[in-house]
């Protein structure tokens, strides 16, 4: 460990899986048309669901708030196109449950401006707080996946003991196979994301932030480091490439060797950690007081005939996107996100919401995973796990069913399901759903 | 409206290593093949009907489990195969016939079948069959042929032909006709009884002698390597072994050069080279944490030396890997990893 800190190159252990960034690497970001109809999931952030403030039959501009926070832990929503509010009604969501989402018919023949926004007096002299409140007011969460709401990061933590932020980290390993949305932003839209760190190094209190980048992205990093000032304490570092160096603990260690310790936040080791498209948004809607209405998709996988990364208005229904980036399968996985951690969506009709950096469609395999073995023991999995777990052990566990073992004696709770476990297992052991069947058990019975 | 496509759900990750059960057990079977060519170099067609014996006893019994379980064939994930190539190497190739099928049969009916199948075994089913024929069939076991004998490639060891159940005849007539001078003795068996050392050179790269009784250390070392490089086996194994073996034989060594061999000849005689790289290794039996691999090693290592310095036998490593076996659910106990940024203190062990 010692060794591999000082020099700060990566962190230990994770798992190298095929990049196949190439194929939309390279190609610029498109718009795609709006969809005529957008469903957009009051939840769809971590935290307490945003309110409506809507009516049914209502007509909408696009950029003007329709749900308002609904707590601290929540963001406000936007109409991401102009148009009429249909229904405020339970639709299906990815993870499974149907919840409440406004649904707004687009306007076919409306120019689509963003006709609201309320930019503040004086921008350069918002306070810490005033900022905070203008991130949350953008309606900003975690475009790196987790979506969960990014003024909450910023603020003063009401209790506990943390030491003052002194760094401020921007997660640009975007480590995930397949998705490129990241590093498209990065090289298209550096302005944005320098900004953007410029206002988080304000609301954050930290004195210096450090980019990672994983090395596979050589242009995006020369690309933001054109766009860094002299005076600016910004700086870019590339890492290795490997899974999952955009865990935020794993490139906490990578970037400045300090380690989080399990179930503890980074601002435990005066660190907050941002994703580059998050604060690309952040740096070109606060100044103009805009809210957070579309976001970047990796559009790819062997199923998809024009893959790339394009502009989609949140809320626009999978089936919209694919038909525009053309769906070749027949016979599909569709996935929500990367394929080491993302989702798969059971229909085409659940939309994309803010924490969905891809839409990846497979075509079914040859059924070489379709055999499981009993677990032998190999110690791959010990070996690939980032948070230096023993998957093995607690797979053997869950198989029999010893959930509470799991989590007393074998630190179940520190496993973030990168999945690293599960793709070097030779036996086909689906252990991150064993270890999402264990969590979800422990925490029924908690509660 | 694109047509809807049926959709598969599959929970994540999606995507997955190449690297599967039968993959690993296939590469262990090629790492295997140079190592069992010199055995059947040095015995002939007594080696390979060794093995078929074996491969009779082990393949059929773990069919016969299968049928009984009522589950698919295991057979096709080879790793009943590794067990009976590891066990034919370990036993003379004058055993009766029925012997070696019954130690393949014993190999995986108690060994591995007994205890739940791949994965469940505690034991490596290998050293449970030569174990079991250490106890049932002495003699036989601890008799081995002259090495590079005249006409191995003709014909079988008489011994090899001894109707099931009766025990075999001696075969020191027919080793005083196939080669010069022969006393049925090991290297390690002369070491430690008639303090007649074989020269280290000619066990390490396989020198022709009648005396050797394996493949030579250094062919051991390249096929072991072979999978190290494919990380399909624990290179801290094999290194703690041979680390822990040649560690107390050189402090036994040094103290009395005259009764205790050196430890080049310790590491290069008798089974030691292919207990460290391919039975000590065995997945299933070893510690899955990187610390506990090496703390078996070195126990499997040391205590082969105990017993091959102060026990009865000549040989000592299928017993000290046996013990690891059985130590390996302590041993991970407490060398369970310590979480991602957990600080100094162990976290609590779990249950053996």
């Amino acid at each position: 460990m010692g060794l591999m800190s000082l020099f700060g190159r990566s962190f230990r252990h994770g798992v190298h899986p095929p990049e196949n960034k190439d194929v939309t690497a390279g190609v610029p970001i498109r718009r795609l048309p709006f969809p005529p109809r957008l469903i957009v999931h009051l939840d769809q952030f971590i935290g307490a669901p945003a309110r409506p403030i809507v009516k049914k039959g209502q007509e909408v501009v696009r950029g003007e708030p329709i749900a308002e926070p609904g707590g601290f832990v929540s963001v406000p929503l936007h109409a991401p196109a102009t148009g009429v509010v249909r229904d405020i009604k339970l639709m299906p969501t990815a993870r499974g449950p149907r919840t409440p989402a406004i649904i707004i018919d687009v306007y076919e023949a409306s120019p689509q401006e963003v006709l609201y926004a309320n930019p503040p007096n004086d921008f350069d002299s918002l306070t810490r707080e005033e900022l905070i409140e203008a991130i949350q007011r953008a309606g900003l969460t975690g475009l790196g996946g987790a979506a969960f709401p990014t003024h909450v990061k910023y603020a003063d933590p009401p209790k506990g003991d943390f030491p003052p932020v002194d760094t401020l980290v921007v997660n640009g390993a975007e480590c995930e196979p397949w998705l490129t949305a990241d590093h498209r932003v990065m090289v298209e839209r550096p302005r944005d994301v320098i900004a953007g760190v410029r206002i988080a190094l304000r609301a954050s209190g930290a004195g210096r932030a450090v980019i990672g980048i994983e090395d596979n992205k050589r242009d995006a990093a020369r690309a933001l480091e054109e766009h860094i000032g002299e005076d600016d304490p910004i700086s870019v570092r590339t890492l290795p490439v490997k899974y999952p160096q955009g865990a935020e603990k794993m490139l906490i260690h990578a970037l400045l060797g300090r380690k989080v310790a399990p179930g503890r936040l980074p601002r435990s080791v005066g660190v907050i950690v941002s994703n580059v498209g998050t604060l690309a948004q952040m740096g070109r809607l606060l100044p103009r007081g805009e809210g957070l209405i579309e976001r970047v998709v990796t559009v790819a996988g062997p199923g998809v005939k024009r893959p790339g990364n394009y502009i989609v208005p949140i809320g626009t229904p999978a089936r919209f996107v694919l038909e525009e980036a053309g769906l070749a399968a027949e016979h599909a996985e569709i996935i929500f996100g990367g394929p080491m951690m993302g989702m798969d969506v059971p229909e085409l009709d659940i939309p994309v919401t803010m924490g969905v950096s891809g839409i990846l469609v497979r075509e079914p395999e040859d059924g070489r995973a379709s055999r499981i073995w009993p677990c032998i023991k190999c110690a791959r999995c010990v070996e690939a796990c980032p948070m230096f777990l023993n998957p093995s052990m607690l797979g053997l566990l869950a198989a029999r069913r010893e959930f509470g073992k799991m989590r007393d004696d074998y630190n179940l709770d520190a496993c973030f399901e990168c999945g690293c476990c599960a793709y070097v297992c030779p036996s086909n052991i689906p252990l991150v759903q064993y270890f999402r069947l264990a969590k979800a058990v422990n925490r029924e019975r908690a509660g | 409206m694109i047509r809807k496509p049926q959709i598969e759900l599959r929970p994540s990750p999606h995507i997955h290593a190449p690297v599967d059960v039968v993959s690993i057990m296939r590469n262990v079977v090629f790492a295997l093949l140079p190592v069992f060519g010199w055995h059947v170099w040095m015995f002939g067609l007594a080696a390979v009907a060794t093995l078929a014996a074996v491969l009779a006893g082990s393949l059929g019994v773990e069919r016969l489990v299968c049928r009984l379980r009522g589950e698919n064939s295991t057979l096709g994930d080879y790793s009943a195969l590794i067990t009976a190539i590891l066990l034919a190497m370990t036993i003379p190739p004058s055993m009766p016939l029925w012997m070696s099928f019954v130690a393949g049969a014993v190999a995986i009916g108690l060994g591995k079948a007994f205890f739940g199948g791949l994965g469940y075994n505690v034991f490596n089913p290998a050293l449970v069959g030569r174990a079991f024929v250490q106890a049932a069939f002495p003699a036989a076991v601890n008799t081995w042929p002259p090495a590079f004998f005249e006409g191995r490639f003709s014909g079988l060891i008489p011994s090899n032909l001894t109707p099931p159940l009766m025990h075999p005849p001696s075969i020191a007539d027919w080793s005083m006709k196939v080669v010069d001078a022969y006393s049925g003795a090991t290297p390690l068996a002369m070491q430690k009884f008639q303090h007649q050392q074989t020269p280290v050179w000619d066990l390490f790269f396989g020198g022709v002698t009648s005396y050797a009784t394996g493949a030579p250390a250094a062919l051991i070392i390249v096929c072991g390597l072979y999978l190290a490089a494919r990380r399909m086996l624990d290179w801290r194994i094999p290194l703690s072994v041979m680390a822990g073996a040649a560690g107390l034989a050189a402090i036994l060594w040094l103290h009395d050069p005259a009764h205790y061999p050196d430890p080049l000849f310790v590491l290069a005689s008798g089974g030691l080279m292919l207990g460290a790289w391919f039975m000590a290794t065995d997945m299933v039996g070893s510690p899955v944490t990187s610390l506990g691999a090496v703390v078996y090693g070195l126990l499997i290592g040391v205590v082969t030396v105990v017993i091959r310095a102060f026990g009865g036998m000549a040989e000592g490593v299928m017993y000290a890997i046996l013990l690891g076996n059985a130590a390996t659910p302590l041993i991970e106990h407490f060398t369970q990893p310590r979480p991602f940024g957990a600080g100094r203190r162990r976290g609590k062990g779990g249950g053996a």
